[in-house]
């Protein structure tokens, strides 16, 4: 396979375009529902579809030995604990700001019809 | 075992695929040396954007001053319509379609179709310049309101510098891919890969860093953007 190179029936490549269109739909669809649990779930569901399926099928991941699959796909896993650790330090920051500082005075101008 | 897997060329997959990848004295990966730099690149790239997108998170989460409504902010007027995070929308098709065409563009590499080939990487980078074009509209007119990397009257001043920083370098790797996109097309269509052999590869290479730019915009939409 890999002298040959990545070589898939079109129709493959068809569908996932598709689908890809189908699902940014959904995507900008979620900008008209109500801010919520369900709103955010959504949010992250098209995103993980959308993505899942640029790497595995455009991106031939999907394709490739496992070898390659964990050195490419399993470092960004510690990005996770970044993000765990920052929302934590955020929400703390926030905190002490309040603390100090008290509420915010900033009056957000009225955004301009375009 | 290995032994016999490397006498009998046929390659052992799944969990044993990986030892035998790694242990015995060969290419570990199973793909040209380009394709692998680049998921190496890719791979970099990608800690930068998320470092980017996590920094956005700490000071979205941090900060006392409301945050402005990316849907409003965003917005178009169309037929006296307010129409939510259009242009925004309209961008992420574009490079949806564009994605489509350089998929294609590899496929029909692999077949040695360089026409084909050349018109189709041709028409992916004229979709990307168009992205970076919207870009530069949707610059112009946060610009313009006022918006600036240290100050928003919207809102929280750090809406503007996670903005310009993340669309910026996003929109600085769309106008790099262009410009590689089309340097490989010409090379494609004058014949400089056939002198190689017919050696495509570059093409799925040259794929899957624009896939990648199209990955990051997908994150960039959900959580700059719909958020």
């Amino acid at each position: 396979m890999a002298a040959e190179g990545q070589q898939h029936p079109l129709r493959v490549y068809w569908l996932m375009w598709g689908a890809l269109f189908v699902l940014s739909g959904f995507s900008y669809a979620t900008d008209f529902m109500d801010d919520g649990p369900v709103r955010t779930f959504m949010i992250l569901l098209f995103m993980m579809l959308k993505a899942g399926g640029i790497v595995l099928i455009f991106m031939h991941m999907g394709w490739e030995r496992l070898s390659l699959k964990i050195a490419i796909l399993g470092p960004p896993v510690a990005i996770l604990v970044l993000i765990w650790l920052m929302s934590f330090e955020g929400l703390y920051v926030e905190d002490s700001r309040l603390e100090n500082y008290g509420e915010s005075t900033f009056e957000p101008q009225e955004l301009p019809h375009h | 075992m290995t032994e016999a897997v490397m006498e009998s060329g046929v390659e052992s997959t799944g969990k044993q695929g990986v030892v035998d990848d790694w242990s015995q004295d060969k290419q570990v990966f199973g793909v040209p040396w380009g394709k692998a730099m680049m998921w190496i690149f890719l791979l970099s790239d990608t800690f930068i954007f998320s470092c980017f997108l996590v920094g956005y998170m700490m000071v979205r989460v941090s900060t006392t001053d409301p945050w402005p409504n990316p849907s409003e902010v965003f917005g178009l007027n169309l037929f006296g319509f307010d129409v939510p995070l259009l242009l925004i929308a309209i961008m992420t098709f574009v490079l949806i379609t564009s994605s489509g065409t350089m998929a294609l563009a590899v496929n029909m590499g692999y077949r040695k179709d360089k026409n084909k080939t050349f018109w189709l990487m041709v028409a992916t980078a004229v979709l990307g310049a168009t992205f970076v074009g919207m870009q530069a509209f949707e610059w112009t007119k946060l610009i313009s309101e006022g918006v600036r990397p240290w100050a928003n009257p919207f809102g929280a001043a750090q809406f503007g510098s996670s903005f310009f920083m993340i669309t910026g370098f996003h929109g600085m790797h769309v106008s790099a891919g262009v410009i590689y996109l089309l340097i490989v097309a010409f090379r494609v269509k004058r014949g400089y890969y056939e002198k190689r052999g017919a050696n495509y590869e570059i093409v799925e290479i040259t794929g899957l860093y624009w896939h990648f730019v199209d990955l990051v915009w997908v994150f960039i939409f959900a959580f700059f953007y719909l958020w």
